[in-house]
């Protein structure tokens, strides 16, 4: 028993992780009916840069995070005004094959910034455990999961009680209609856009120091996150949260408790979830039906 | 000098001429019609004024020719454009619907609401109810209700009767035809039932094939047989 309860926790910590990612990729999915394949390295792209101020700059580990997710917001308006934007009449495959472009991109800039070599990457929860009864909880999963719980929640928000959060859900839901009203809906693609990175820049600063910061780190864990979303409904921002923390807290079970699994067996079993899960239930656990507009 | 006046405007969707030439003006404080068949353009004419479709010749707003404005614009300036189908938004609540009419302006909002709910009396009582689950003729009034959040000195309402039982129609006209007396409100409505809107409007244009066909007063064109019977079908 204590061991199911210590492997739980251990599985919060990664699942907020797959969490934050999948977010950002339902952001994106609601708002303009595209998976954004470069949210990882674009999180991870921004890991670097948090690196890069902690270690050649000095700066403290708070602040550098902070200011991480200030320039991932920019890149994300940045990458959408820029990248995005002149083709966002295209066909959604052109939109699609854009983002994969972005992925190579960003995964060769950063290997010639920062070099591809494997670096550690500092935490900002102490590496110790607590110890209750015969139960001991890792520091490192519960922060992690704080920190993805406190963001989440102040998305959601943002999302419900300011005016820029209902001009950002109503230009997902009907642009047309949102013009007519005076939102200007390519700036809230922006913003959203924004967003999405900022959930990517927690994402991939919460899982370097497990991981490891190198060029390749993100790319796991987009497979999971893709999971994680589809698993909960790739338009329910809901279900990709449920989603993260479900994939999460299973894949540390089915690791620990059957042996077949493993550690080599993790990323084939979030792919059979994604195909199950789309076969079966293709609006996943949390989303609507699919409803085709004539 | 009139709040709205198109001289030869023109729009196409891709190869199709949908306005060949149309001429119009709506006076501040008026009621104008648009009417004709299924086709005439005269929700194009609308579209043209909230700058939802490309449009060529010339329009002025206020004094003001308003060149490639497109609709978020327009909507700053004034214009509130309830399209075909009411564009409400379903999943959003009936408050989140009546704040994101009122999205250009700045400050509280609360006495607004208290105000359209003046006129529609049920909508205070159901703020918070998703959108989607009214009735159709209750949306109609929900989105005409959002238009009012904005203050707009146009309104553009686009066939308010659409897929409407005819008590519902004769209801929303009624409401219409009042804020314009009261408030002082100009509308500018294109309608396929040209009875109900002849009955509000002071003024009416009849389209045909993309230009103005006939216009007059309201009651020149109720009273002249053949208007009537060619161009309006009752």
């Amino acid at each position: 028993m204590a061991n199911f309860v210590q492997q739980v926790v251990a599985g919060l910590g990664s699942g907020a992780i797959y969490a934050a990612l999948a977010l950002a990729l339902v952001l994106i999915h609601r708002a303009t009916g595209v998976i954004n394949f470069a949210q990882g390295e674009m999180a991870m792209f921004t890991t670097y840069i948090c690196w890069t101020l902690i270690t050649n700059h000095g700066w403290r580990y708070w602040p550098a995070f902070v200011a991480t997710l200030a320039f991932a917001f920019l890149l994300g308006i940045g990458i959408q005004r820029v990248v995005i934007h002149p083709v966002a009449n295209a066909s959604l495959l052109t939109i699609v094959i854009m983002t994969i472009g972005l992925v190579l991109i960003f995964n060769g800039l950063a290997a010639l910034i920062w070099s591809a070599e494997i670096r550690a990457f500092p935490s900002p929860f102490p590496n110790e455990t607590w110890q209750i009864g015969t139960v001991s909880i890792s520091q490192q999963d519960v922060g992690t999961f704080a920190v993805v719980l406190v963001l989440v929640l102040g998305l959601w928000a943002f999302f419900q009680f300011t005016k820029i959060g209902l001009a950002l859900r109503a230009s997902a839901l009907n642009p047309e209609a949102s013009r007519l009203v005076g939102v200007r809906v390519g700036w809230m693609l922006a913003i959203g856009w924004g967003l999405a990175a900022v959930l990517g820049a927690v994402a991939g600063m919460l899982a370097a120091p497990t991981l490891f910061l190198d060029p390749n780190m993100m790319q796991a864990t987009l497979i999971y996150a893709f999971a994680a979303a589809v698993l909960g409904g790739i338009d329910s921002p809901f279900g990709a949260v449920a989603g993260g923390i479900l994939l999460g807290v299973g894949l540390n079970l089915l690791g620990s408790y059957v042996d077949v699994v493993g550690a080599d067996l993790r990323l084939p079993v979030a792919l059979l979830i994604i195909l199950v899960v789309l076969l079966v239930r293709p609006e996943g656990l949390f989303g609507k039906p699919v409803q085709r507009r004539v | 000098m009139p709040l709205l006046e198109l001289r030869g405007v023109e729009a196409r969707y891709g190869p199709v001429r949908a306005l060949d030439g149309v001429s119009l003006a709506v006076d501040e404080g008026q009621i104008v019609a648009v009417l004709g068949a299924n086709g005439a353009g005269k929700t194009t004419t609308l579209r043209a004024v909230s700058g939802t479709v490309r449009r060529g010749g010339e329009i002025r707003f206020d004094g003001r020719p308003l060149g490639r404005r497109g609709p978020e614009a327009m909507a700053r300036l004034g214009v509130a454009h309830v399209p075909e189908g009411r564009g409400t938004f379903g999943e959003l609540t009936v408050e989140e619907n009546l704040r994101l009419g009122a999205y250009t302006r700045r400050g509280k909002l609360d006495g607004d609401i208290e105000r359209v709910s003046g006129w529609f009396p049920w909508i205070g009582e159901r703020l918070d109810q998703p959108a989607g689950t009214l009735s159709g003729g209750e949306q109609q009034m929900l989105a005409l209700a959002r238009a009012l959040m904005s203050r707009p000195k146009l309104l553009l309402l686009d066939e308010p009767s659409l897929g409407l039982a005819p008590l519902v129609t004769r209801e929303i006209f009624r409401i219409v035809a009042e804020l314009n007396e009261k408030e002082g409100l100009t509308v500018l409505v294109v309608e396929q039932n040209a009875a109900i809107a002849l009955e509000v409007a002071a003024y009416a244009y009849v389209l045909e094939v993309g230009k103005v066909a006939v216009s007059g007063t309201s009651e020149e064109l109720a009273r002249d047989e053949s208007v009537r019977k060619s161009y309006l079908g009752y």
